[in-house]
């Protein structure tokens, strides 16, 4: 026997493609255009979504049955508030100057629309392994659009990849520097983000029309 | 046969190919198609279409391009041996010598802003099946006179492809683009590649290429190629050798096109006499500008800003002077009046260049990193000219409602008296 049955396997790989959280729902683009200037803060980020809606969708879901539905909302920011304090505190212990770079951004998970949604969406109405599977997967569709943004940012706006060189030494002029080229320092704005999403989603979209909306 | 024919003739041939768009643009160039509309449809018959629009603002611009040639050479021999001490025109600035600076230097970027633009909207067109628009005409001239002449070719590449796809097509073409493409790609060079764009070495060829041999060692004097406006922000204005008129004819240094106030003027009135450009928005902006001008001065006057304020040199800068040095002028003809970006109603136009002013002068000075606003002014003003267009069009809806509210309708009764009827239920 497979370890997902198909309806479970959808769950991890709908958000990846056509039901992608920004680039389909449009939700969380306040933080992929905050800290997607770096490939690391973009991974690091998108980790800690993955922990915050992975758990806190398996949470509200087990809680889903006693939780009065007048309050659902303050209890659902408890859960959030909780697993995103653990992440910041993990974060300030083992990785402070990343840390740093992110500031506020991991506080701000908190008002990720994604994690909301989901647990609205989802948790409230489906078992855990159901939930746990709804948020990974919802997670990694964002962690994915994380990543392609931030590789394109730092790529093309720092020449680094993961803080690593990789078109040579701007200021000794070696590898791609020497022919002339130069970092765009657009790339670095948040602006340069929100372009770049917008790439991803025109592409998509062009590769399946099936995502246009009519209007 | 004419050759008006004979390219018809071609084109029933190539009809609904896949490179039927790429050959309707070069056969529409300079004649209009013979197809008419069925009969039943609605008949225009004027000269004046998008293609006659934009030859006409590029023949506008020639004696700009012209004029800028000659001046790359200038500002690049004067910086090298000194300005001359009797100027003559003939002797020291229409010579071959300034010409061929130019010939290396400008045709170049203009090759290429036309090279890239158009392989980026023949991509388009081929792909969208669609005719190839002609709104890269204009743009494609006006790239080349809005950058520094130190340009690296890659990057206005870059550039003109970031600006024709994300600032135009993604829009759906010609027409439809909210900011115009020319201030996209020259606001995208501004925040891509600031040293580039900015500072005392790029506006004059060889000024860096001279710093860079310093650097290396060699014993050349340094050439500065200033601009004014950057002197002014550094307050250095005193050190400026630059006369007033200088200043209108535009030998001083700058942007490639943008220095000669005198030839835009030209190009100005050549634009509203043909009708293309709209005389509201140019005057608008000129108000504007000489407001905000005024306002500084004033402050100046009054003794709020002393001199050793960082915005000394901008602020005590004569009002009437921020018109004939750096790209103000160039941008309230050539961009401003641009008429797909800017406001389409009469009243709106007003407000929309006189913002467009008001906004380039206040940047100008206040702007920390770089003495000049004029693209960031009119790419901000792209943006609310549809607001601006839709209070005025409400307000002259609400103007009406009232009026026929208020007004008395005739029709006479039967028995002669006047009925007066309110049309309150409109």
């Amino acid at each position: 026997m497979a370890l997902l049955s198909k309806k479970d396997t959808n769950l991890i790989t709908d958000p990846l493609a056509d039901n992608n959280p920004i680039t389909i729902q449009v939700l969380g683009i306040c933080s992929a255009l905050a800290i997607t200037a770096e490939l690391k803060a973009s991974l690091v980020m998108a980790i800690s979504v993955m922990f915050v809606l992975g758990a806190g969708n398996v949470v509200i879901s087990l809680m889903r049955n006693i939780i009065p539905s007048k309050i659902r909302i303050i209890v659902q920011l408890i859960v959030v508030a909780t697993l995103v304090i653990i992440v910041d505190q993990v974060l300030k212990a083992f990785a402070y100057e990343l840390s740093k770079t992110l500031a506020v951004f991991v506080g701000l998970i908190i008002t990720n629309c994604i994690i909301m949604g989901r647990f609205e969406a989802f948790a409230l109405a489906n078992g855990p392994w159901r939930s746990f599977l709804d948020g990974i997967g919802n997670s990694l569709g964002y962690g994915v659009i994380l990543i392609i943004v931030g590789f394109f940012r730092e790529l093309l706006g720092s020449g680094t990849l993961f803080g690593i060189p990789v078109l040579g030494d701007p200021i000794m002029k070696t590898g791609l520097y020497a022919t002339g080229y130069e970092n765009n320092g657009f790339m670095i704005i948040p602006p340069a983000a929100l372009i770049v999403v917008g790439i991803i989603i025109w592409v998509q979209r062009s590769r399946n029309p099936a995502l246009v909306e009519e209007n | 046969m004419s050759l008006k024919s004979k390219l018809h003739e071609l084109k029933l041939k190539y009809q609904g190919k896949k490179m039927a768009p790429a050959f309707n643009a070069f056969h529409t160039f300079l004649f209009s198609p013979d197809e008419t509309t069925h009969a039943g449809g609605t008949h225009v018959k004027s000269a004046d279409d998008l293609k006659r629009t934009m030859n006409t603002v590029i023949m506008a611009l020639i004696p700009v391009l012209i004029f800028s040639m000659f001046n790359a050479g200038y500002q690049h021999y004067s910086a090298i041996n000194g300005f001359p001490a009797d100027f003559s025109l003939m002797n020291d600035f229409l010579t071959w010598d300034n010409f061929w600076i130019g010939i290396i230097k400008v045709l170049p970027l203009v090759v290429v802003s036309y090279a890239v633009g158009l392989i980026v909207e023949f991509i388009f067109a081929v792909i969208k099946g669609h005719e190839v628009e002609e709104g890269y005409l204009v743009t494609g001239m006006l790239v080349p006179l809005i950058v520094p002449i130190d340009t690296p070719l890659w990057m206005l590449s870059v550039a003109v492809v970031f600006g024709v796809v994300i600032g135009k097509e993604v829009f759906g073409g010609t027409g439809m683009n909210i900011l115009n493409p020319a201030l996209t790609i020259r606001a995208f060079l501004f925040f891509a590649y600031p040293t580039w764009m900015s500072g005392d070495k790029v506006w004059v060829y060889g000024a860096r290429e001279r710093s860079e041999e310093i650097l290396a060692g060699a014993n050349v004097d340094a050439i500065s190629g200033e601009t004014i406006l950057g002197y002014l922000a550094q307050n250095k204005g005193a050190e400026m050798t630059y006369s007033v008129s200088d200043m209108f004819f535009g030998f001083i240094p700058g942007s490639v096109g943008e220095t000669s106030a005198f030839l835009i003027l030209l190009g100005g009135l050549f634009l509203i006499f043909t009708k293309i450009a709209s005389w509201r928005i140019m005057v608008s902006a000129v108000i504007g500008s000489l407001v905000m001008g005024l306002i500084f001065n004033q402050v100046v006057d009054f003794g709020w800003v002393g001199e050793s304020s960082k915005f000394y040199g901008l602020m005590s800068f004569d009002f009437w002077k921020h018109l004939i040095v750096g790209g103000l002028a160039f941008g309230i003809v050539y961009m401003a009046t641009d008429p797909v970006t800017g406001s389409q109603t009469n009243k709106g136009k007003w407000y929309y260049g006189f913002f467009i002013g008001f906004i380039s002068v206040m940047i100008r000075v206040f702007n920390p990193a770089y003495p000049e606003g004029v693209f960031l002014a009119i790419l901000l003003m792209n943006v609310f000219a549809p607001t601006i267009d839709h209070y005025v069009v409400r307000g002259n809806i609400k103007r009406r409602m009232n009026r026929l509210k208020n007004a008395t309708i005739y029709p006479k009764d039967s028995d002669g008296k006047t009925e007066e009827l309110k049309a309150e239920t409109v």
